[in-house]
């Protein structure tokens, strides 16, 4: 069962964001690093960069593959996880905590209507409200 | 996944949790609950138990069974003594790999060739084109099952559910590479000193309905040392950890077995298949050669290219991150003369030049 944390939003290719006034932490989900396996390498955007809602952000790879991940909201990069690309088993560990991967100014508020609250992720990913949270 | 084989060990692996995954038309755990760098860890430090049922066994009898697999096999069959094997080639004319093999050797007139498991049916068929009369090849693959334990730990925990035919061996006094014929969890098997990990270890040949028990005998033998169920992805980053060549990946028929490394496995001064191409190749000498990489700043996988200055100078043919090593290693085809240890080179991954080195292999060797 996967934690999924009741004050994020979720996008359906399993990310998270955390949004603080104008400021936006991303990171995967627990059933994205579950699935994913061990992870061994993160690339990330530097500061300065901007990213764009749906594109790619960066990549997380686990010992089997690589895997795009994707910007859930559009944002210039304030900020990225120094922390999980010099320990990259951070995001098997603390998926929603210490494994975050990039801070945002968020571009555009009304973005974050498209996302999915914690209830639809959790039937998105297949689990029941009765399983919610850690 | 219907349409796939299932192993006699399906509903085990199904119980312990494990991944399942397509391979070689299989459907085997890729990895457990554990994960893959837990899996690799246990094999290194403790041990670990591998369902290897996938992969083939040919039997082979009859008067003149050793001289006809030494006539298709690279490596020195004659010269097996009765309760050894040997790693080898299949080649043909062109003097490039069929498949790798281990022959053992169980009785006078008696041989087991285990071979890929996707190559099971082109295997036979080239063999079959090849043997002489009087020589029998018996396919026992649908029939048999196959089982490793590896790791420090894999003697005790395997010895402790053995009984040897003859009282005087034992597990621990199996040299490597050596075969037995013994009962392990009360069921008929051949047991034999090899593996795929770098680890000493064991493979345990045993028939279909027997694996389950054997399989669960070892894992309850092994509770107490915390002997592990391992997948197929800790499989793969082990035997890259050894510099083992996988077949498909590294090796296949357009490579010669001078360029893969394997030159070592290639016994020239007897007759064999795809001898008098092999020794051309050597004495030609290679244009391209297999090296170990060593990436900085991303993975490398089975595909990406290999870069000098910007320009694609080889392919890389397997690649991880090594649990053990702690690194991202690859195993590469590059021009012969780029091939020296030390070479700067790259690695093209999503379309960036990350920065690799060539490096010797093994990326680990097991303290002896």
């Amino acid at each position: 069962m996967s934690s999924v944390p009741d004050d994020l939003k979720y996008s359906k290719e399993h990310e998270w964001v955390r949004v603080d006034g104008e400021t936006a932490t991303v990171g995967i989900t627990a059933f994205a690093q579950e699935q994913l396996g061990d992870v061994v390498f993160v690339e990330l955007p530097e500061k300065g960069a901007r990213v764009k809602q749906h594109s790619s952000l960066g990549v997380v790879e686990s010992v089997k593959a690589a895997s795009d991940v994707y910007a859930p909201i559009s944002g210039d990069v304030l900020e990225r996880n120094v922390k999980v690309i010099e320990s990259p088993e951070l995001v098997n560990q603390q998926p929603y905590g210490d494994g975050w991967m990039i801070k945002v100014r968020l571009a555009d508020k009304g973005e974050l209507g498209a996302l999915l609250s914690p209830a639809d992720y959790r039937s998105h990913i297949g689990e029941s409200a009765a399983a919610a949270g850690d | 996944m219907s349409e796939l084989k299932r192993t006699p060990l399906h509903a085990e692996h199904v119980r312990s949790g494990g991944k399942m995954v397509e391979f070689a038309g299989y459907e085997m755990p890729i990895q457990y609950p554990t994960g893959i760098v837990a899996e690799h860890r246990a094999v290194r430090t403790n041990a670990g138990l591998f369902d290897l049922s996938h992969m083939g066994e040919f039997f082979f009898v009859g008067d003149g069974a050793g001289a006809a697999i030494d006539g298709l096999v690279s490596s020195d069959i004659a010269g097996l003594a009765v309760g050894q094997a040997r790693y080898g080639l299949l080649t043909n004319e062109r003097g490039t790999i069929v498949d790798d093999v281990i022959v053992y050797r169980l009785a006078d007139d008696e041989y087991l060739m285990v071979v890929n498991a996707a190559n099971i049916a082109k295997d036979r068929d080239h063999i079959q084109q090849h043997l002489p009369k009087g020589v029998g090849l018996d396919d026992r693959s649908a029939e048999m099952a196959l089982i490793a334990i590896q790791g420090p730990r894999a003697a005790t925990i395997l010895s402790s559910v053995t009984d040897l035919e003859e009282r005087e061996r034992s597990i621990e006094g199996l040299p490597p590479f050596g075969v037995v014929r013994a009962r392990v969890a009360n069921s008929r098997a051949i047991v034999a000193r090899t593996g795929y990990t770098g680890e000493d270890g064991f493979e345990v040949f045993v028939d279909n309905d027997r694996a389950p028990q054997v399989w669960s005998r070892l894992l309850a033998a092994g509770e107490s040392t915390d002997l592990i169920p391992i997948g197929l992805g800790a499989r793969d980053t082990l035997r890259l950890e050894a510099r083992f060549s996988l077949y498909g990946n590294d090796i296949d028929e357009s490579t010669d077995p001078i360029e893969a490394g394997l030159g070592w496995t290639t016994k020239l001064d007897k007759q064999f298949l795809g001898r008098d191409a092999i020794l051309s190749a050597k004495e030609r000498g290679p244009k391209r050669r297999i090296v170990g990489l060593e990436v900085t700043g991303g993975v490398a996988r089975h595909g990406h290219a290999v870069t000098k200055d910007g320009t694609v100078v080889g392919e890389v043919t397997s690649g991880t991150f090594g649990p053990t090593v702690q690194k991202n290693i690859a195993l590469a085809y590059v021009p012969a003369e780029l091939a020296k240890v030390g070479t700067a080179l790259a690695v093209r991954i999503r379309d960036r030049d990350i920065p690799a080195k060539v490096v010797k292999t093994p990326f680990y060797r097991r303290a002896t």
